[in-house]
């Protein structure tokens, strides 16, 4: 069974926002998408693209900002000609809070 | 064998009946028109245009003399027709001759109600009717004074045509509020603020009592609390009756007007009637569109073809420039009734709908008539309205609907809907060009000059083409604003304003866009289209923006920022840089250097530490240099008067107004200027958006310049005597680039595209214009003119941007 740990409330990022979860093995941007969503996937494509935090959002998709790639926030896929995929992290949204897989966080603080 | 069919009165109803009758069967009748006016149809409704001087009454003509001769009328104008012998079926004209007919079509039209009050017959109190009352107001001007008794449809549009030619106009109305048969009285009042505001005295509630003359000659209106109005011309625009005279003299059935059926037959069967002159179920018409029905039906009936005139919904709109009205339908108060309403007062905006059993059965617009169309439809199809009435008000972009088709926007627009801002021409005149046999896009810009000089609205008069010509019409590819629509930067930008579009949602909404949320290259542009159409109003959208104008600082490759505070015209202090020398050690900021516009740039900021950055810097006064967005960067300048000996202007301090009045806009790119105080150019201004060089007696400005991927040598726009019109024409300049280019054209792309010279005759060339341009940039300046940094550093704005949401480093590292 998956732990979540609790990384603040839906109403600290606003609606096609995203801010990120600093962790030990690196950032984590969290989306919120205009449909409701949230979605966790890795800030950078190692050599390739983002701080994906900065792009611009659309549908369920983020345009990285350095260089156009857009990401599907989903799978954590690069769209069109480009390839590469992004990590995902498992979240949901109890009670207004948002709840990011622990595994995201525990697993990488693990490996050290 | 040909039948003989007589016409009486050469008016807009029979000038229908017979185009469908001749395109139906050209051969059918041979027909004779009669017409008291000595001239052929024309199309009277705008006659208002002809009098304010927006047309001319060449333009107005429907059917001209060749036509005529064309389709083998015979005409006779200015003729009157005496009598008419039922019994031999024959018209005896005003001389006496008789002519045989076997069908005969009255369109007599109407005379304007005179009130028959003590001095009505004085010369120089006139009726709005035809095109020699037309002329009379014409003759006015400055120096004269009018009276207009009526404040309605007519009286109003005669008032304000007069006003525009700067006659003293006044309104006499006896109602409480103007155009009571269509507005309510909160529509009315805002109409009448924006009649005042053009110039026009309004009198609501005036009862008038007698016009007084002198040597037979009117000399003012009094009203019957003795109030003299002096006037040259007095016009009575209070109503019309169907002119039934010749109709009654020879015993057909005539109440109000003269009777019909719904084959627009009157008593005698051989003999129909349309137009104005009818009564048809006992209601009288004035407007046109029923009489386009009537004239449809009649031209059925004389080929014996099954047709029925109904009476369906009619809609007003007012033909004055800037006053934005709508009215149809019912609209008076009822106990089974229910008002929607929505007012905005900055804008004047006022809407009522009026509701009864879950159906829209009246509404009254002002200031926003942009969706009448859509409120006329739900009156026409008697809609339930019951499942979007929450947001019924709003429009149809408030409601969940069908996507519509490519064209759907562009056939949405109202005819008067203009199309080409350059040649003020409408929709509507579009398509009377086309069906005139312009059918090329060539043809539409050769003959109604539509698309013949910016160019910015080719996309639109050829979706027009398209609408109106159907399957005839092959649309050529053409760019698209991106792969989410299929309209260009220009259709979207000009849709945004003819609807009245004003945010992200919206414009996808009724723009038909393909994918839900747009992508990174419409959504930018579109963010920037409403910032430039909307200024005041709320339309910015930061999540539509690039990063760098998101968090004000430009991103570098490693993810850090660049700071970069502005320095108006390159000037500087010794506080400012030791301020910038503290926050670069506070927050150890790798690199520090000159720009090539005359700035300091910090660079490799980390993100969290931009809001504390900006903070220092403001304690010291500085503000954001904008070095990050499409919108105004900088200001070169040279030392000019003030140390170099050549210098001829102060470019230093003009460089500092210039650039005092500009920061802060944003453009559909970046756009950067120079002023360089004389000819040898220290300041580069040579290859810059915008360049100014001071000579002895001025002023050059030179636009269009470039010096990245592509390197240009600035043009010359004009050159100008003071520093104030130097100042006007680059404000003028630079808002007829925002409101004008693509979204990421440089001003160099843009005046590749537009030409040159149209931009010298917008700027250069037209004075006035070049202060409309300048008014609306500091209109817009007055709500972008805010220090992006200052908010975010001291008010909190947006600071989930530049702190994460959640920091485990720590609980990993313990």
């Amino acid at each position: 069974m998956t732990d979540f740990i609790d990384i603040g409330s839906v109403t600290d990022i606003p609606v096609q926002g995203a801010r990120i979860v600093r962790t030990a093995h690196g950032d984590i941007a969290v989306f919120h998408t205009a449909s409701g969503h949230f979605y966790a996937v890795d800030e950078y494509l190692e050599g390739k693209a983002g701080p994906l935090s900065n792009g611009i959002q659309h549908g369920e998709k983020v345009t990285d900002p350095m260089r156009n790639w857009v990401f599907d926030l989903a799978t954590g896929e690069a769209q069109g000609a480009d390839e590469g995929c992004v990590g995902t992290y498992e979240m949901k949204v109890e009670d207004g809070r948002l709840l990011l897989s622990s595994a995201a966080i525990a697993g990488q603080v693990a490996a050290e | 064998m040909t039948q003989k069919l007589i016409i009486i009165g050469a008016g807009m109803a029979t000038g229908r009946a017979l185009e469908q009758l001749i395109e139906a069967d050209p051969n059918a009748y041979d027909v004779t028109l009669f017409n008291a006016e000595p001239r052929g149809n024309y199309n009277r409704i705008m006659l208002s245009p002809v009098l304010s001087g927006e047309k001319t009454y060449e333009e107005i003509v429907t059917h001209s003399a060749e036509w005529y001769e064309e389709n083998g009328v015979t005409c006779r104008f200015g003729e009157r027709v005496a009598n008419v012998d039922r019994a031999r079926k024959v018209v005896i004209a005003e001389n006496g001759e008789e002519l045989p007919y076997d069908k005969l079509m009255f369109g007599t039209g109407s005379n304007p109600f005179i009130i028959p009050m003590l001095g009505h017959d004085l010369e120089g109190v006139i009726a709005y009717r035809d095109l020699e009352d037309t002329e009379l107001m014409m003759s006015m001007n400055e120096t004269n004074k009018v009276v207009v008794i009526g404040g309605g449809l007519l009286g109003l549009e005669a008032a304000a045509g007069m006003a525009a030619r700067g006659v003293d106009v006044t309104v006499v109305h006896i109602m409480g509020h103007l155009m009571e048969r269509q507005l309510d009285e909160a529509a009315g009042y805002l109409l009448r603020k924006a009649l005042v505001d053009k110039g026009i005295t309004v009198r609501c509630q005036a009862n008038s009592k007698q016009i007084l003359g002198e040597n037979g000659k009117v000399r003012a209106l009094q009203l019957d609390d003795g109030t003299e109005l002096p006037c040259d011309l007095l016009v009575m625009a209070v109503g019309i009756r169907p002119n039934v005279k010749l109709a009654q003299d020879i015993g057909l059935a005539v109440g109000k007007g003269i009777h019909v059926d719904d084959q627009m037959l009157t008593s005698d069967a051989d003999i129909l009637a349309v137009g104005e002159c009818v009564e048809h179920d006992g209601a009288i018409f004035g407007l046109v569109a029923p009489l386009y029905d009537q004239a449809k039906v009649a031209a059925k009936t004389l080929l014996d073809e099954p047709a029925t005139f109904v009476q369906r919904e009619i809609s007003t709109k007012l033909k004055v420039t800037g006053c934005d009205l709508f009215s149809a339908g019912d609209f008076a108060e009822g106990e089974d009734r229910e008002d929607i309403v929505f007012r905005d007062p900055a804008r004047g905006v006022y809407r009522r709908l009026v509701l009864q059993s879950n159906k829209v059965i009246g509404a009254v617009m002002y200031g926003d008539t942009a969706d009448s169309n859509w409120f006329f439809g739900l009156i026409k199809d008697a809609t339930d309205v019951s499942d979007m009435r929450d947001t019924l008000i709003f429009g149809p972009a408030y409601q969940g609907g069908t996507p519509m088709d490519p064209l759907a926007a562009v056939a949405a627009l109202p005819d008067d809907a203009e199309i080409c801002g350059c040649n003020g021409i409408s929709k509507g005149q579009i398509i009377a060009a086309i069906n005139g046999g312009a059918d090329t896009l060539d043809a539409v810009k050769a003959t109604s000059k539509a698309g013949s000089s910016c160019g910015s609205c080719v996309g639109l008069v050829t979706q027009v083409l398209g609408l109106t010509l159907g399957d005839e019409f092959k649309m050529p590819e053409k760019e698209t604003i991106c792969k989410c629509s299929d309209l260009s930067h220009d259709d979207v930008r000009k849709l945004i304003i003819a609807k009245e579009l004003k945010s992200i949602p919206h414009v996808m909404q009724d723009l038909d866009w393909k994918s839900p949320g747009g992508c990174h290259v419409c959504r930018p542009a579109l963010n920037y289209y409403l910032v430039c159409a909307w200024p005041g109003e709320e339309v910015d959208d930061g999540k539509s923006r690039f990063i760098n104008e998101r968090v004000h600082a430009n991103i570098q490759k490693d993810g850090t920022y660049s700071v970069v505070p502005r320095m108006l015209g390159g000037i500087t202090t010794p506080k400012e840089l030791r301020a910038i020398a503290d926050v670069a050690d506070k927050f150890k900021v790798p690199t520090v250097k000159v720009t090539g516009g005359q700035r300091i740039d910090l660079l490799g900021v980390k993100k969290e530490d931009l809001p504390a950055i900006w903070y220092d810097l403001g304690e010291a006064g500085m503000m954001s240099g904008q070095a990050y967005a499409k919108g105004l960067r900088t200001v070169k300048t040279c030392v000019g008067t003030d140390h170099c000996r050549f210098g001829t202007q102060d470019s230093t301090g003009l460089g500092i107004k210039i650039e005092s009045e500009m920061w802060g806009a944003w453009s559909p790119h970046k756009f950067k200027l120079a002023v360089t105080g004389c000819p040898r150019n220290c300041a580069e201004a040579t290859c810059k958006d915008l360049g100014i060089i001071c000579v002895d007696s001025g002023y050059q400005i030179l636009v269009g310049g470039a010096a990245g991927l592509d390197l240009l040598e600035a043009q010359l726009l004009v050159t100008v005597p003071t520093e104030e019109e130097a100042i006007e024409v680059s404000c003028a300049f630079y808002q007829l680039y925002r409101e004008g280019a693509q979204y990421l054209h440089r001003p160099y792309k843009w005046i590749a595209k537009v030409g040159l010279d149209w931009v010298k005759e917008q700027v250069a060339d037209d004075l006035e214009n070049r202060a409309a341009l300048a008014e609306r940039f500091r209109y817009s300046q007055k709500f972008y003119q805010v220090d992006p940094w200052a908010e975010r550093a001291r008010k909190g704005v947006d600071s989930h941007e530049f702190t994460p949401l959640a920091d485990f480093t720590k609980v990993a590292a313990e």
